[in-house]
């Protein structure tokens, strides 16, 4: 068999000493795509730490800033469902609920959705080239089925897209991950977790080996008023965004005081643009100022045989989104299309 | 003191408490003493030669009892056509372990006997591996210059060749008055039942072997065993109570059969293999294929030329048919006709009969092809069709035994609402939705095959019926019930139907929508012989009641034959049994129909099929919101599982249109999707409002009960009747499947 250590820790201490700084030991905390990862052979492990029984870090706490502090091994389905989040961030309860199943929300971990690693097929089959899985190999994608790819901020080495709806409400609503690790805490802003693919598609995000999530801080900010999730894809549900949007408004006097919009399904992480953000700062929210900020978001923007629908989808899929954003109690379950 | 019939009435299946507690066994779920745990491994290129394969250090792991490979495998029999079974295409069958030739990504290649599976498992990945790789081509588009004529084989009698052309097609095409042409493609589509694919094998002694299998046919693996393996058929008996989920993936043993009994008989020990879900990727699929029509029609709607021609992929080894291009002149009488099928050989292994294999691909672009001349005819589709209505069989010249397909256009539409439409694409809206209405219809076969049922009463007054056919979900195990119990005058709980074991009288493959129409005459037949026999006993009883009666006189109701004139006479079936000693009476018989008549009429099942769509306009995301299939398959046995078969059909042709495909990668030949996470099917919150009617329809040809079949006719019209209701909202013809929803963009 292909054996590994397996250890339960009691706390974060414990976990990174157990992890060790080494690229080998893996944390498994819900187990939604760590298990896959490890039964199809794609991810190796000498040691799986455990941190299920850790105490901390499991529930929702109000911080004195005004923020929330989601706890890392908080369930995406409890932290969805709670009334804080539902009252005061609604547009993350929408994005949670917008992905996997009820049974998947059930187990997988705030933590862990961070971590959860890309859906492109040729990633998941050991056979084929993957510079994400085995460096230097090639991406078979580029030249293979792409439907699904990224379309901004790819490279030539990798254009696989990061799988979460919640991370793209976070990016939306600016939040930070906390992090402990041998060296003590330190966090990052959530633009800055997640990386691009550039030379080296293998690293998914800035967290070093031996160390933890904790926690991710929500700001005070929550866009509880205009606020909406829109997920496009080819079934109602159980299926990953094509394009989808999260989009928080702040509006005083009919006039867009914050914007806040990010793009999932369409990169190696959750995409933002701030300078579409400030254009539509003290606009009026209309179809003509939703699509010039539309335009800035997708500058750049590369398609491929098959994934080159996404630009022109994800432009409509903003403006939309502007649109029920104004009226969120218009929205669908599954985050389908309204209005 | 007639009893109500058992026929017409919805019972709930017999088993379906077992099924959903979970005590219902399947086949991978039979526990045997000292079972063994078979994996298959199967080749990760496309095409070439195995040139090493090491199983060296995978042998030395513990617990490892063996490794199959072509270089160790037992010998089997010689000759292809000990292979072939009841569903095999004409050409080689696939041996698996014959060579080290390697003909399709995924082929099994190697069988890793173990005590445990995993360990089973982890053996197969230190296997070491070398091979040659040779140019392939998996691509059907970029082959079509290679399609050619299929071979004749067997398989033709059920699935014949296209008729002939009619009249002069290409100079009535261009002289009518409107003409209508495309192309339609669609992909490869993979069965993906629940059930796993798992055999079994229960060594029971010298070349004897007791093997539960995932089969749509016991006898079709029992015989497929025996020869292979060269045993008697006596010494293999294959059972299959519950098949979870086949839709034709079961018609033909696969290679878990073939490595488990190798293994069994090879090491003298029970041994299982049970496929995962990626290896059921392996074997079968609907092949991709492309479709070219051109159809004209009069000023008046009349289709008077109509040109199909299919194209599809098949493997290097046998030439899979299905009937694509035969049913549209069984509709529409044009006299000219123009109707071609071909195939071409790639390298992947042969495609296999998926729910309405053919019917549903060309019904597909047939019916889009009907709804685009009634645009350009300016005449409502539901018209065009009443125009076109034909009480024959055009493409034969036959009569239809029964055809109530008008009253399935009428009984529809209006339960629909047809009428509301406006039939200017793009003019009806909801919100910033556009709204579709589609329309299309269904035909399918009404076949039956020969089938031998048991009965047998015992002195308590019940009966046992006996029957080797397989239950894949259907209900047939509740229906030959009911069947059994109105023709024996008893109640349900009186009778006990046995079946899906190689050792019960013989039935065919389940499959093709004929099980009902050819497993329930023999029912009827054996019960009714059954009744003759307790009859002629009856006559002979002492105090010779019945002694001046014929048969047609008396009636069986409640364990008594009843004077029917007289109903205060009659004997008690106990009286019987008392005067035979209390020894069981049994009877067992063939059914089958008359080779004589049976030829002589056209027969079909059909339907319509009405669908409305909303799209969203600017981001082309589309909701199948309702439909309504209404169906003529003659006298319905139980309305409940019927009802599930129409619904469970009319999901798939959502599924099929909308979100179903193999996504095949040419560069490496293989299906990067084999998980139900990425094979998308629909999920609950894509099946809105769906509604079944049955019409009346009485047919007293196809056989005894009139029954004709409900397995296939669900999916067959759905396709075109949605493609057709987006044409509606959207304006934009999508002709392949499926369809994506940024093709709307």
């Amino acid at each position: 068999m292909n054996n590994f250590s397996y250890t339960k820790v009691s706390n974060v201490q414990e976990a990174i000493s157990e992890l060790d700084g080494d690229i080998r030991n893996k944390i498994v905390a819900g187990g939604t795509n760590i298990n896959d990862l490890l039964k199809y052979f794609i991810t190796k492990a000498d040691k799986l730490v455990d941190i299920n029984p850790v105490s901390e870090n499991n529930s929702i706490i109000r911080l004195d800033n005004g923020g929330i502090r989601l706890g890392a091994l908080h369930t995406n389905a409890d932290t969805a469902y709670d009334p804080i989040i539902e009252e005061r961030y609604p547009l993350l309860s929408r994005a949670i609920l917008a992905g996997a199943s009820a049974q998947i929300r059930n187990m997988a971990t705030n933590g862990g959705n961070l971590m959860q690693r890309t859906r492109c097929y040729y990633f998941y089959d050991i056979n084929t080239p993957c510079n994400k899985r085995d460096p230097g190999s090639g991406c078979s994608a580029i030249q293979g089925y792409n439907r699904i790819h990224a379309i901004l901020g790819q490279s030539e080495n990798c254009i696989a897209v990061f799988p979460s709806d919640m991370c793209v409400a976070l990016a939306a609503l600016s939040a930070t991950v906390n992090i402990m690790g041998p060296n003590g805490e330190r966090n990052l802003a959530f633009a800055e977790f997640h990386r691009l693919p550039g030379d080296t598609p293998n690293i998914d995000n800035n967290l070093k080996h031996g160390e933890v999530i904790t926690s991710i801080d929500l700001p005070r900010q929550g866009f509880e008023k205009n606020y909406s999730y829109l997920k496009l894809r080819d079934r109602s549900s159980y299926s990953f965004a094509l394009v989808s949007v999260a989009t928080g408004f702040e509006i005083e006097n009919g006039s867009i005081k914050e914007a806040r919009i990010a793009l999932g399904g369409v990169a190696h992480k959750p995409w933002r643009n701030t300078e579409a953000e400030d254009f539509l700062k003290d606009k009026e929210p209309t179809r003509e100022n939703f699509t010039a900020a539309a335009t800035i978001l997708l500058e750049g923007a590369k398609g491929y045989q098959q994934n080159a629908f996404k630009i022109e989808l994800a432009k409509r899929a903003i403006i939309r989104n502007c649109f029920m954003a104004l009226n969120p109690e218009s929205q669908r379950p599954g985050a389908k299309p309204s209005l | 003191m007639t009893k109500l019939p058992q026929i017409g009435k919805p019972i709930s299946r017999l088993e379906g408490r077992l099924k959903v507690t979970g005590s219902a066994k399947y086949a991978g779920e039979y526990e045997a003493e000292d079972l063994l745990y078979g994996y298959v491994v199967n080749s990760t290129i496309t095409k070439g030669k195995i040139t090493v394969i090491d199983t060296t250090e995978a042998k030395t792991l513990e617990g490892v009892i063996e490794i199959f490979t072509h270089e160790n495998k037992p010998s089997t029999a010689w000759f292809d056509f000990q292979y072939a079974d009841m569903d095999a295409p004409p050409g080689t069958v696939f041996k698996p372990l014959k060579d080290n030739d390697i003909k399709y990504n995924g082929q099994p290649i190697a069988l890793v006997v173990a005590a445990t599976f995993e360990m089973a498992r982890y053996a197969a990945t230190k296997i070491k591996l070398a091979y040659t790789e040779e140019k392939f081509e998996t691509n059907l588009q970029s082959n079509l210059h290679k399609a050619r004529d299929t071979k004749k084989g067997l398989a033709s009698m059920l699935k014949p060749p296209p008729p002939k052309p009619t009249g002069d097609f290409e100079e009535a095409y261009q002289n009518s008055f409107v003409q209508s042409s495309g192309e339609f493609k669609h992909g490869t589509e993979h069965h993906n039942p629940m059930e796993m694919f798992a055999t079994t094998v229960i060594y029971e002694g010298k070349d004897q072997l007791k093997i539960y299998d995932k089969t749509q046919g016991t006898i079709n693996s029992q015989m497929y065993v025996a020869n292979v393996f060269g045993l008697k058929m006596k010494n293999v008996q294959v059972i299959a109570p519950f098949v979870g989920g086949a839709f034709g993936s079961g018609l033909r043993p696969q290679y878990q059969l073939f490595m488990a009994v190798m293994a069994s008989l090879k090491l003298k020990r029970n041994v299982r293999v049970t496929l995962d879900r990626a290896q059921m990727y392996t074997f079968g699929h609907r092949p991709p294929t492309v479709q070219f029509t051109k159809f004209g029609a009069e000023k008046n709607g009349k289709v008077n030329a109509i040109y199909h021609k299919a194209i599809g992929e098949t493997s290097q080894f046998e030439d899979y048919v299905e009937i694509v291009v035969n049913w549209a002149n069984m509709l529409y009488p044009a006299e000219n006709t123009l109707l071609e099928h071909q195939v071409v050989p790639l390298d992947v292994y042969s495609p296999l009969d998926m729910r309405a294999p053919g019917g549903s691909t060309g019904m597909h672009a047939i019916e889009i092809t009907m709804d685009d001349l009634a645009y350009k005819l300016n005449i409502d589709p539901l018209e065009l069709r009443l125009i076109n209505y034909s009480e024959k069989d055009k493409s034969s010249d036959k009569e239809y035994s029964s055809k109530e397909l008008r009253n399935c256009y009428l009984e529809g539409a209006k339960k629909f609402g047809w009428s509301n439409r406006n039939p200017e694409p793009r003019s009806m809206k909801r919100g910033n939705k556009l709204v579709g209405y589609g329309m299309a219809t269904g035909i399918w076969d009404a076949n039956r095959l020969l089938a031998r049922v048991q009965a047998i009463m015992t002195s308590d007054g019940k009966v046992a019926i006996k029957s080797a056919v397989t239950d894949i979900g259907t209900g047939t195990q509740t229906i030959m019930t009911q069947i059994a119990a109105d023709e024996l005058g008893l109640r349900l709980e009186d009778i006990t139907f046995l079946y899906a074991d190689s050792k019960m009288p013989f039935a065919p493959i389940q499959g093709g929508s004929f099980t009902t129409a050819t497993v329930g005459p023999a029912v009827k037949a054996a019960c009714k012989a059954l009744n003759e026999k307790l009859f002629r006993k009856a006559k002979h009883l002492k105090n010779a009641v019945l002694s001046e009666m014929k048969f047609e006189d008396v009636i069986f109701s409640e364990g008594f034959i009843i004077v029917k004139n007289n109903p205060e006479t009659k004997i008690s079936i106990a009286e019987i049994f008392a005067a035979n000693g209390g020894k069981e009476i049994k009877t067992t018989n063939t059914s089958m129909p008359n080779p004589l008549r049976y030829g002589k009429k056209a027969r079909a099942v059909h339907s319509a099929v009405f669908v409305e769509v909303e799209v969203d306009e600017e981001l082309g995301i589309i909701e199948v919101k309702r439909a309504v299939t209404a169906v003529a398959a003659g006298k319905i046995i139980n309305p409940k599982t019927a009802e599930s078969q129409i619904l469970g059909g009319m999901i798939w042709g959502i599924s099929k249109t909308l979100h179903e495909e193999t996504i095949t990668d040419h560069n490496f030949g293989k299906y990067m999707n084999p998980n139900l996470a990425e094979y998308h099917i629909p999920v609950h919150a894509d099946i809105q409002d769906l509604n079944v009617i049955f019409v009346e329809e009485n047919d007293t040809f196809v056989n005894d009960l009139g029954v004709k079949g409900v397995g296939e006719i669900g999916v067959v019209g759905m396709p075109p009747a949605i493609a057709n209701a987006i044409f509606h909202a959207t304006g934009k013809r999508i002709n392949d499947l499926p369809i994506h929803f940024d093709k709307l963009l």
